[in-house]
């Protein structure tokens, strides 16, 4: 009972306040046949000590040189991040709701929502919402609420589980979801989506970096969307790149989403990760999520509060722009002292270091003549075996190696095709060993 | 003479925004020197793909940021500097321990697509957590995966409507009682459903003659909140619900308030089909400021099929995730969930066992139930019955000398306490909506009534000492409509 302050010894003067002989007779508040008369089955408590012990158990303990990336991606987190995540004072508080006690929670959501838009080049931010999926829905979701189109065109190289995710927000609409085939350079078919797109459609979604790590011309898609009076939506799941790349927003994106893992939050077998959403300034009234502005407060000082809240589900209740009700406060942090600590040299030289060390491995598959997609990339990008990858990685895992993500989970038509991920953590060593044991396992499967 | 209460002041160091700091070329963070040749985006991409400048973005030191975030942490209020006791959010102790558990390097450093027979220890975790909140809640099956209550609610509606559209017809209505937290209409409306409101009754409960008159054959769902929001039990839930399932409809139970069952009742004995868990209140992991949080969702067996996907299968002592589920409404995020939410959540259901959360409950109904008997002098009580873990007083008889409960809530800051949850719900009229958890001892409890007392007393003798409050914080009270009338969400260089 380490976490129940009130002990036996407290309760006598304080049932007798309430009237109430024993702290068991509580429970009476409840309705006789609704009363649990036999314990909880659970397992019995176990000591700090023994608690370490049995999840130490559980924690994978093999470290392995790791080429995954495809939507979570695996970046040196400074010490700093978790030091600043661990102050008390930041995770033990809740919704800053009242904002005298909360202007620290207040003023940090403030700077995140200011490095999404130096960021994407867009004009405001939210100030999260619950990872780079959802994120995608809600802009689809926001794009019909303006638009009122029947239909929404995404690229096939949006990340699959960021469709999946907006096919069930989307599916009590009425909202149809085509998807835009890809080329043969890895890139959208933006002839197809010529053809594909008509004034009843609201938005148009692509992925920047795409799915497959390759870059999308932006510009020419958006160009076709406005020509047709549909939004154009920009999905970001290596918000890494935009260090190096054209910001979304001077391209003419007109809603930017993404995942915001890559920016000091851990892996952590997919979550808690932090979707980002932002937008130009004329939608303000349809986003959803959280917002943070700066106020006055009565001696006229700087001050921070949640703003335009009359969108929202506590005040707008059934007619809320959407039903979320708080941010990923703790993960949006960790974006923002992730962004702090490498400031805008440490990020352009992280982002070159990861385009530098993807170059070198493409470039050697690509004398092996392994690569799929001509089409240039940043830190991704896809090989083909022409093997069973089921064979290959898995002889891969045997010395120690993750090779990569198999595309035949979400593409049928991409049996032996690999998605490669090289980020910083990876050495030109490990580069080498990968492509190493890869042509072994090849040669050995043949 | 020696104050009562925590509240002082200290020295509070003013802080500019992160973009107001440093200098040109500053940096706190260190690259290894590169290993391969040097990659130059304009020899790889088309020129006008390349990024050229950004305005404003920040160069500092490491030492400049650490001092930035421990100046903005120190005009913060946490469940670590007091008592926290805002109503329906269930601000408990967030135990260090399983803060360290989450971030064990075998569990932080899991990747999502990591083959599954190296995540085993991941996955066997996600499967007993799903397995005890089964336990505890009464329900047959447990989905991990929502981000939050929300979100939860969200999965909880689209699985209805996936059941019942099999059934032949998804239906138009949800009703969702005028004591709901916003998100549940606000759900209802994301999947497809015309909201529809339910008055409760004068003890602020749902009667079941309110259900029956507004069931009919459109009526999909009832949305209820056990205990309410007025920290009431709804005590004629299995007579509503036998109402709302004569009628084909499906009973969800939002589990915001779950803290005042633990152990002393299952909501799944109560007729209910759905049920979402707050693991950010009930199960004590921290709120970060406004998330990360999880809201896994249970359901009964008849909408098992409906799941999203993947669940979490067992075949003999091998745990896998599973896809091949045709009725799932699908993914409602990306990979599994909130895990490190989870472990946080499964090592407190470890450390408390069945006892403990049965204790943490008890304890939780005692302390509210304490506050409401000290403080119904001074403070009007809407509603008579004996309250579960929160209890809702309102602001009128403060009314009559010009302060409201946006005074009170202010006011407290001044004694070191967090304002309970004010003006919700909305049917209290000018509702404070108390909720001391478990983890507060008796003297902190006293320190807060004694407070309370005393500000009632403010109230009548010195009413602008509340309506210019607070006076200790940082910043005094904040003009929220200008920020509403010219928002700047953004700093700009």
């Amino acid at each position: 009972m380490r976490y129940i302050p009130n002990a036996e010894s407290d309760w006598g003067e304080m049932l007798q306040t309430i009237g109430v002989e024993r702290l068991e007779d509580l429970i009476r508040i409840l309705p006789e046949p609704l009363r649990l008369k036999e314990p909880l089955h659970l397992p019995s408590p176990l000591a700090e000590m023994e608690l370490v012990q049995h999840l130490l158990s559980l924690s994978e303990s093999k470290r392995m040189v790791s080429f995954l990336g495809a939507g979570a991606y695996d970046h040196f987190i400074p010490a700093v991040v978790d030091h600043v995540l661990r102050k008390s004072e930041f995770y033990t508080a809740y919704t800053p709701y009242q904002p005298e006690v909360s202007q620290g929670t207040l003023q940090a959501i403030f700077e995140f929502q200011t490095l999404i838009c130096q960021l994407t080049g867009m004009e405001v931010a939210n100030a999260s919402v619950y990872d780079g999926a959802s994120a995608v829905a809600e802009g689809v979701l926001m794009a019909q609420r303006l638009k009122g189109g029947k239909k929404c065109l995404l690229a096939r190289t949006v990340h699959p589980e960021a469709r999946f995710v907006t096919r069930t927000y989307t599916r009590p609409s009425a909202l149809e979801l085509r998807e835009i085939p890809y080329r043969a350079e890895g890139s959208t078919d933006l002839d197809a989506l010529r053809d594909l797109i008509d004034e009843e459609t609201s938005a148009v979604v692509l992925q920047q970096p795409n799915f497959f790590g390759c870059l999308e011309d932006l510009e020419e898609a958006a160009a076709i969307a406005h020509a047709q009076g549909a939004l154009m939506i920009v999905a970001v799941a290596e918000p890494l790149s935009m260090a190096l790349l054209q910001p979304p927003g001077l391209l003419g994106a007109d809603i930017v989403v993404g995942e915001g893992q890559s920016f000091g939050n851990a892996l952590s077998f997919g979550g808690p990760y932090v979707g980002f959403f932002a937008s130009k300034e004329v939608f303000l009234r349809a986003m959803p999520g959280r917002l943070v502005g700066e106020t006055v407060d009565r001696q006229g000082r700087r001050g921070f509060v949640l703003a335009v809240a009359t969108r929202e589900q506590h005040i707008r209740r059934e007619k809320a722009t959407s039903n979320i009700c708080t941010n990923q406060a703790l993960c949006a942090l960790a974006v923002l002292v992730y962004l702090s600590t490498l400031g805008k040299e440490g990020l352009k030289e992280l982002a070159r270091a990861n385009l530098s060390k993807c170059e070198y491995a493409k470039k050697r598959l690509g004398e092996l003549g392994r690569l799929r997609f001509s089409g240039p990339t940043f830190n991704e990008f896809v090989i083909r075996l022409n093997r069973d990858p089921q064979i290959i990685l898995p002889a891969l895992l045997q010395q120690g190696i993750i090779g990569g993500f198999p595309l035949k989970k979400f593409y049928a038509e991409m049996e032996t095709e690999v998605l490669v991920c090289v980020t910083e953590r990876n050495s030109r060593q490990e580069i080498d060993r990968l492509i190493e044991a890869l042509e072994k396992a090849l040669r050995e499967a043949r | 003479m020696k104050e009562k209460w925590p509240g002082a002041s200290g020295l509070v160091l003013e802080e500019p925004l992160i973009f107001e700091r440093g200098g040109k070329g500053r940096k706190g963070y260190s690259l290894p020197k590169l290993d391969v040749d040097e990659a130059d985006p304009k020899e790889i991409w088309p020129s006008k793909w390349i990024r050229q400048e950004w305005q404003g973005f920040p160069e500092l030191s490491e030492v400049e940021v650490v001092r930035h975030f421990t100046r903005l942490a120190q005009w913060n209020y946490g469940v670590d500097s007091g008592f926290y006791p805002l109503g329906s959010c269930t601000m408990k102790y967030n135990p260090k321990v399983n803060e360290d558990l989450a971030r064990l390097p075998g569990f932080s450093g899991l990747h999502p697509y990591q083959p599954e027979e190296m995540a085993q220890g991941a996955l066997r975790l996600m499967y007993e957590l799903e397995n005890f909140l089964g336990r505890i809640s009464g329900m047959d099956r447990v989905t991990l995966q929502p981000s939050a209550g929300a979100q939860g609610e969200l999965t909880g509606l689209l699985m209805i409507r996936a059941y019942l559209t099999d059934r032949g017809n998804p239906r138009k209505k949800v009703l969702v009682p005028d004591t709901a937290h916003g998100t549940n209409p606000a759900s209802s409306s994301l999947c497809g459903y015309r909201v529809v409101q339910v008055k409760s009754n004068e003890r602020g409960i749902l009667s079941p003659q309110a259900i029956e008159e507004k069931m009919d054959e459109e009526v999909a769902a009832l949305m209820v909140t056990n205990p309410n929001t007025l920290g009431l039990f709804e005590e004629h839930i299995c007579r509503i619900a036998e109402v709302v399932h004569q009628k084909g409809g499906q009973i969800y139970c939002d589990g915001a308030n779950l803290n005042a069952l633990l152990g002393l009742s299952r909501v799944g004995d109560m007729n209910v089909d759905v049920l979402h868990f707050n693991l950010h209140k009930t199960f004590s992991t921290p709120h970060g400021g406004g998330g990360p949080g999880a809201g896994p969702v249970g359901v009964k067996e008849h909408l098992a099929d409906y799941l999203p996907l993947p669940t979490i299968v067992k075949d003999q002592d091998r745990f896998r995730l599973e896809y091949d589920r045709p009725r799932s409404i699908g993914k409602v995020r990306s990979f599994y969930g909130n895990f490190g939410v989870l472990v946080r959540a499964y090592a407190y259901i470890l450390s408390m066992g069945p006892e403990g959360l049965k204790r943490a409950s008890l304890v939780a109904l005692l302390n509210a139930n304490y506050l409401r008997a000290k403080l119904k002098d001074f403070y009007s009580l809407p509603y008579e019955s004996a309250c579960m873990h929160e209890c809702v007083f309102s602001d009128r008889l403060q009314n009559p000398y010009g302060v409201t409960a946006l005074d009170i809530a202010k006011r407290l800051m001044d004694y070191g306490f967090h304002p309970p949850t004010i003006y919700f719900p909305s049917l209290v009229h000018g509702a404070l909506m108390i909720e001391p958890t478990e983890s507060e001892a008796k003297e902190t409890l006293d320190q807060f009534i004694a407070a309370m007392v005393q500000i009632a007393r403010e109230a009548q003798t010195d009413p602008g000492l509340l309506q210019n409050a607070p006076h200790k914080t940082k910043v005094s009270r904040l003009d929220e409509v200008l920020a509403n009338r010219k928002p700047r969400l953004r700093w700009k260089p």
